[in-house]
């Protein structure tokens, strides 16, 4: 009994300690978590800022460099391959004037017309572009400003100005260059009324209606030096004006439709291959592009259809060395259509139907009839179709074969052609 | 003479009243800044939407019904990192509407609230299609939506500053139902952290970098170049040896390659909205979010 208390006393002098020591324990154990639970807000903190930091933009530090204003590049490198069962010099267009650029590209390998586009903003009120383009010309190379121009940024209510040399808004293929073409060579619209195609040395207006549906009006002014205008004229040498509207229909579709005048008066000796002609001259056209792809998604599959009529009346005096001359009043008509495909991705074919008509007269046939510009009751026309290989947005292989009645001598043509867009991301124009 | 004093009360009234009344008209590049923008400008904002979530906004065109809109918006909100580099440069030149030039505050690029990855140390096209600034396709991850939201409310209020008030509330608003709704997403998708996926094309680093997933390889031979065949069976090689759980692409790819890697490995390929319209339940950006998860988490378990 005696060791029961005894032992009793022992524990009753011992507790006090054990009491003492679980305090102590739970102190620590608070402490503990006291730190810990600042420890983890430190950690979830410090995780949030991490995470913060993974998602936000860190402050960049720019260098600048001695380059960093350089103008944007765009090298655009075109060559074909061209095989024809006619001679192409022999190529004319019955009733219709060939420009001196326009014509078919040479026979073989050729270089075709390669170009190089710098573009950048001048300042706060302008940008600037140039093309330079490089072809072969019997054996030369020769360069060419195929544009030049600065337009305004930025100047509100919708206007757009641009002055120096650009190709006209007139039609839909004139204001694109070439290689964005869906054909390698120009329609015999372009070739027998434009030239190939119209450029301006002048000034262009351009007014986007602030309506809901698309309207944008253009007015250009120019020197008058390019076909179909000509000579050297002090103030105003030719004008065009043109009207472009379009709209969706729905998610898949989208269309564009333009009209267009050309006026050239006063031409003074407008070079053609086989005459010079001074008069006058006027155009009107429509052209028309309706563009599809399921969802509107052209990824995989898509549908261009396009066409453009154009109608020029001139009124003047040909003359040809050693031929002679005559008065001249013509009635030229030109339409094109075509349909470009695109079957699976990076596959496109197309097909497309030129025809032109002219009903010109003047006080000496004969000197009409030698230079090519009486139809000789043939009405040139022509049928292409294409297939085309597109591994990128800045490749492209083509295939094209022409069946060409440009005369009454039908002309097979071939030719397989490659371009490649190096340097700054192209355009995706309509 | 009191006739002339009332109507032009009248009018001075009316033309106060139409000037309140006066909506900031954003031209969204992409359906999920179109929705961001209606999420913080509430009704001080008219948007639309240039691509529509089955089309890629890379690839379309500057069409004339674009034209039209660029040139009467306030604002545009797009994603920038040359993902609209073929078109909304034409649509700035073209329209020459002076509010939305880059450098103005209605030019607004979400890219640039963000941290971008996979930024390309060489640029090179052969490459593929590599976008210098960055992997633009930001609107797969929240916390960066989070952040795009926050700096579009700030461009709004300078924009619209009589409005500012109106901005800064919708964007807490916002803010707090989002943060809440992607705690929801994060504990939904806890299963998805470290598990193998294949996608089609580098679409997805940002859903990746958010949700934890692995990508270990593209159908894409690179960004941009469709698959050869021997690229595919080295697909299928990696999706075995990795044990991929996925294969994913988005509503306006093709899902040919997706389906064909489907049918010989046995690994599930996943369509995903990616952007709002992308799917027909992806009707704004909450449910793009509950629409993207829900389609991951049936699969991968």
């Amino acid at each position: 009994m005696k060791k029961i208390i005894a032992a009793s006393l022992c524990l009753a002098t011992i507790t006090p300690a054990w009491a003492e020591s679980t305090a102590e324990l739970k102190q620590q154990i608070e402490q503990l978590k006291k730190d810990n639970a600042a420890q983890i807000q430190a950690l979830e903190s410090r995780i949030e800022a991490a995470e913060n930091n993974a998602v936000s933009q860190p402050a960049t530090s720019t260098t600048a460099k001695q380059n960093s204003f350089n103008p944007a590049i765009s090298l655009i490198l075109n060559g074909s391959y061209s095989s024809y069962s006619q001679n192409p010099d022999d190529y004319t267009l019955p009733g219709f004037a060939l420009g001196t650029e326009a014509g078919l590209e040479k026979e073989g390998f050729s270089l075709g017309e390669s170009e190089i586009t710098l573009s950048a903003n001048t300042d706060q009120h302008w940008r600037g572009q140039m093309t330079l383009s490089f072809a072969d010309d019997s054996g030369e190379t020769s360069t060419e400003v195929e544009e030049a121009y600065i337009e305004t940024l930025g100047l509100d209510n919708g206007l757009t100005v641009r002055a120096g040399r650009f190709f006209s808004g007139v039609g839909y293929l004139n204001g694109k260059h070439a290689h964005a073409w869906n054909f390698n060579d120009a329609p015999l619209l372009y070739r027998g009324l434009f030239g190939n195609q119209i450029k301006q040395d002048g000034l262009r207006l351009n007014w986007a209606l602030p309506t809901d549906q698309y309207i944008e009006l253009g007015l250009e002014a120019g020197n008058g030096q390019n076909f179909p205008a000509g000579g050297s004229h002090g103030g105003l040498g030719d004008w065009a004006a043109f009207i472009k509207t379009g709209g969706d229909i729905g998610d898949s579709a989208s269309w564009q439709l333009g009209l267009s005048h050309y006026q050239a008066d006063n031409i003074d000796g407008r070079k053609a291959t086989t005459h010079s002609f001074s008069g006058d001259s006027k155009m009107n056209g429509l052209d028309v592009v309706y563009k599809w792809s399921p969802n509107g998604n052209d990824t995989e599959r898509s549908l261009v259809l396009q066409s453009e009529y154009f109608q020029r009346d001139e009124n003047g005096t040909v003359t040809a060395t050693g031929v002679g001359s005559s008065s001249i009043d013509t009635n030229q008509k030109g339409w094109y259509a075509e349909g470009i495909y695109k079957f699976k991705p990076h596959w496109r074919t197309g097909l497309r139907y030129d025809r032109l008509t002219s009903n010109n007269t003047g006080d000496n046939t004969a000197t009409l009839q030698q230079v090519g510009l009486l139809d000789e009751g043939h009405d040139p026309h022509r049928s292409s179709a294409m297939l085309e290989w597109i591994p990128s947005e800045f490749s492209r292989i083509r295939l094209q074969v022409n069946h060409d009645n440009s005369t009454r001598d039908s002309d097979n043509q071939v030719i397989l052609q490659y371009t490649q867009a190096l340097g700054s991301h192209g355009a995706h124009q309509f | 003479m009191n006739i002339i004093i009332k109507t032009t009360l009248i009018l001075s009234t009316l033309a106060i009243s139409t000037q309140a009344m006066a909506k900031v008209n954003i031209f969204a590049c992409e359906p999920e800044w179109a929705a961001l923008a209606k999420e913080i400008g509430g009704n001080h904002i008219k948007v639309k939407s240039a691509t529509t979530g089955l089309q890629d906004p890379h690839h379309i065109q500057a069409r004339p019904s674009l034209l039209a809109r660029a040139r009467r918006a306030d604002m545009l909100v797009c994603t920038g990192a040359e993902l609209e580099v073929g078109w909304l440069p034409i649509l700035l030149q073209k329209t020459g509407n002076p509010k939305i030039q880059p450098g103005q505050p209605g030019y607004f690029m979400a890219t640039r609230a963000v941290r971008l990855l996979d930024i390309p140390s060489k640029l090179d096209r052969s490459q593929g299609d590599v976008h210098a600034a960055g992997n633009p396709h930001i609107q797969t991850d929240p916390r960066r939506i989070a952040k795009v939201a926050k700096a579009l409310s700030t461009r709004l209020s300078q924009i619209d500053p009589s409005h500012a008030a109106d901005y800064a509330k919708n964007y807490n608003d916002f803010n707090q139902r989002w943060t809440k709704a992607m705690q929801g997403w994060q504990q939904q998708a806890k299963a998805l952290r470290g598990k193998s996926i294949v996608v089609q094309h580098k679409s997805w680093v940002y859903l990746e970098d958010w949700l934890g997933l692995k990508e270990i390889a593209t159908l894409e031979l690179k960004p941009g170049v469709p698959a050869t065949t021997s690229h595919l069976s080295k697909v299928m090689g990696l999706a075995k040896s990795q044990h991929a759980s996925a294969i994913i692409y988005v509503a306006y790819q093709s899902p040919k390659s997706a389906n064909w890697l489907a049918s010989k490995s046995g690994v599930t390929a996943i369509k995903l909205p990616f952007t709002v319209s992308g799917t027909p339940k992806a009707n704004d950006l909450f449910s793009l979010f509950d629409d993207t998860i829900t389609r991951l988490t049936q699969v991968i378990k």
